[in-house]
């Protein structure tokens, strides 16, 4: 759309191959994921997240290179590179900055924190800022919903979010200052992130202990039981607007 | 709400029984080292003086159920799987936690993954499997880190790979990340998305014991579920029978969500009360009253503050109408729009909605069409039972159960508040403020008070 082509609907041409160099280096990380599975096949969704660690996105190139290892034609490739919301269709932010706003988080301020930053953005859902650094999303339940409303980026969890505490990520972002998140490891690009998820381990220092054991929410039912806090107490898991309250 | 007097027999001492959670605050909780300094690969090592057969009747005997949501015994499960077939067995962990409201799984392998490697070389050994699959959805790159470590550390201290302590088994396990598809959490539809393909549910027979991963005998368990096991093992079946009732024994981790005091994991007896939840930990938020809530996500019909004392079992959930599911508890109060909260749900179902069956496919699009309009004051009271109707042909006529969870909370909505569907239309109009249900609502109104 942005290269002001007009599609005519007429069949692409295959898609080019990658560069020689960039080809063999792939080739050396499919095989080592194809290895782990008794059927290749089962390779297929790890080496689409590897596609993005190269590409940013699922590029037509990476299709054809999965079909090629993996015996497939690139259209039971992109079959299954379409079913799933994770493969990214376009070029994208190296920040994946999604909000929850699936009933919970949304009731408890997920709408709020969406609108609040496509207006602060300029962007709308799924588009990406102009200097390339933030590409903003509506997110399903992430499985946080003790610590709602939540704010993922780059698939780190960003707990307790509220409209104020949003725009100072995405601005920290924006200005390249470092962002860490309530539980997982300091951010890295979204390439990066990818390249964990399609099944290799993040080599960084400190990156697994990373903001320690269980979130707040996580041991309230722990700490009562053993009588170490009287529900008085337990005060506010929500940071620091409510934290103050049960003292 | 109010602050309950002194602690008395809703003590959470009394209550509460962490067992998976008993850990999670201590220093590197999620490391070999402190699994191992609180009893861990303990179970593991009873569980390999006993047979395999003598095993399985072990489990089946403790009487743990699936804690994925749909309660089936986990010990019958294994035994299903047919022996001395010649064909390799397979365990799949189903650790695509996705059912909004659903909370308890990813906590637990952030803090604690080893007690699910411990609980998959026991049930390997006990179905005679050596390859074990972890399915774990991809949005949570932190819990994906710490299963990748826990899975090295394993390998390391010899309970994964070649002849595990000495015993001669082999096992390998692979950590398999997802890339967003709810419908992935259905168990056969987590098998084709992990041959590589879209994931779409299969039409059962056969069942996953018989023809599963690569048309071989497949366990698929929950993480909850399996990483339940090894206490079973080091503690006794007759301990683990001692919490619950007799036919939903042991412990269990409840997920207190929304506009609740303190929102968070409970781990618990099965059959504890909403209630005996929310006094032992606040409450609602203060000021504010129960007015909805749903036991198990979003796919087990809601209840009301009618159901405060319904004993959260599968039997006592589902003789009040409703399912225990995944014990996802998320607790909405009278600020909030039951209208809004129910058309965002079927939003979700729609866009998850894989596209195989028809009633699902084309039902969840037309609901949300109606919800949207109701919800927007431009519905009409035909409106009402044609969101029934619609439900209805989707309930039990879908391929899976994501078309019977979609009309759950159209039914139970309905059901408890047709008023409020109705105040929409005959008000043109949603009549709630939905800034007063954020978390940070009252906030201002305290400190000025």
């Amino acid at each position: 759309m942005t290269d002001g082509q007009t599609s005519l609907g007429m069949p692409q041409l295959p898609a080019p191959d990658y560069p020689a160099e960039v080809r063999a280096r792939l080739e050396a990380d499919a095989k080592e994921i194809i290895a782990r599975y008794p059927g290749s096949r089962s390779a297929l969704l790890p080496m689409l997240h590897l596609v993005q660690a190269e590409d940013g996105y699922v590029t037509r190139t990476g299709m054809r290179f999965c079909a090629d290892l993996l015996g497939l034609t690139t259209a039971e490739v992109t079959a299954v590179a379409t079913f799933y919301t994770m493969y990214r269709r376009k070029p994208s932010g190296d920040y994946q900055v999604g909000v929850c706003t699936n009933t919970l988080c949304a009731v408890m301020g997920g709408d709020a924190i969406f609108e609040e930053l496509k207006a602060h953005l300029g962007v709308g859902n799924a588009e990406t800022t102009a200097d390339g650094k933030v590409t903003l999303e509506h997110i399903e339940c992430n499985a946080a919903c003790d610590f709602a409303p939540v704010v993922m980026v780059n698939w780190e969890f960003f707990d307790n979010q509220t409209p104020e505490s949003a725009k100072k990520i995405v601005d920290d972002l924006r200005a390249g200052r470092p962002v860490e998140p309530t539980r997982g490891a300091p951010l890295c690009t979204y390439k990066e992130t990818a390249r964990i998820l399609a099944g290799f381990p993040d080599e960084r220092e400190g990156a697994v202990e990373a903001t320690g054991g269980a979130g707040p929410a996580s041991l309230v039912g722990l700490r009562l039981a053993k009588g170490e806090t009287s529900h008085h107490k337990i005060g506010h898991p929500r940071g620091e607007a409510a934290g103050g309250e049960g003292e | 709400m109010t602050l309950a007097p002194e602690l008395s027999n809703s003590s959470p001492e009394k209550l509460l029984a962490p067992v998976l959670s008993a850990f999670w605050d201590q220093p590197h909780s999620w490391t070999l080292e402190t699994y191992r300094r609180h009893d861990g690969y303990e179970g593991l090592r009873k569980a390999l003086a006993m047979s395999p057969d003598d095993l399985i009747a072990y489990v089946k005997d403790s009487g743990l159920r699936g804690r994925g949501g749909a309660g089936f015994p986990t010990g019958m499960k294994w035994q299903f799987i047919p022996q001395g077939d010649g064909k390799p067995h397979y365990l799949v962990v189903n650790a695509d936690e996705s059912e909004p409201g659903t909370c308890k799984d990813i906590p637990l392998l952030f803090a604690n993954p080893h007690s699910l490697i411990e609980g998959i070389v026991i049930a390997c050994y006990a179905i005679r499997s050596n390859h074990a699959f972890i399915y774990l959805r991809g949005e949570v790159v932190p819990v994906l880190r710490r299963l990748h470590e826990a899975v090295r550390e394993a390998y390391e201290a010899g309970y994964l790979g070649k002849d595990i302590l000495g015993t001669g088994l082999d096992l390998e396990l692979t950590v398999h990340a997802g890339a967003g598809a709810y419908i992935c959490g259905e168990e056969t539809a987590l098998l084709d998305s992990l041959e590589g393909r879209r994931g779409q549910p299969r039409l059962r027979p056969p069942f996953p014991a018989v023809a599963g991963l690569y048309a071989c005998p497949t366990v698929v368990n929950n993480v909850e579920s399996i990483a339940s096991v090894p206490a079973i093992l080091n503690r006794g079946k007759d301990w683990f029978k001692s919490m619950g009732s007799e036919k939903s024994p042991g412990f269990t981790l409840y997920s207190l969500s929304g506009h609740v005091t303190s929102p968070g994991q409970y781990e618990a007896p099965l059959g504890i009360t909403l209630r005996q939840l929310l006094d032992m930990s606040g409450g609602m938020r203060a000021g504010h009253r129960l007015k909805f809530w749903t036991p198990g996500g979003s796919s087990t019909p809601m209840f009301t503050d009618e159901h405060l004392d319904v004993p959260l079992d599968y039997e006592g959930v589902g003789a009040a109408g409703s399912m225990l599911g995944t014990k996802a508890l998320q607790c909405f109060d009278e600020t909030t729009c039951v209208v809004r909260a129910v058309t965002r749900w079927t939003e979700f179902y729609a866009h998850e909605s894989c596209g195989k069956c028809t009633p699902c496919r084309e039902g969840t699009y037309w609901l949300v069409q109606l919800l949207r309009d109701i919800e927007a004051g431009k519905g009409t009271m035909s409106d009402l039972d044609k969101l029934n109707d619609i439900a209805d042909n989707i309930n039990g006529k879908s391929f899976c159960a994501l078309g019977d969870g979609a009309a759950s909370p159209i039914f139970s909505s309905l059901k408890y508040f047709r008023e409020e569907y109705e105040q929409h239309i005959t008000g043109r109009g949603c009549p709630f403020d939905p800034a007063k249900s954020t978390a940070w609502a009252d906030n201002h109104k305290e400190v000025t008070a």
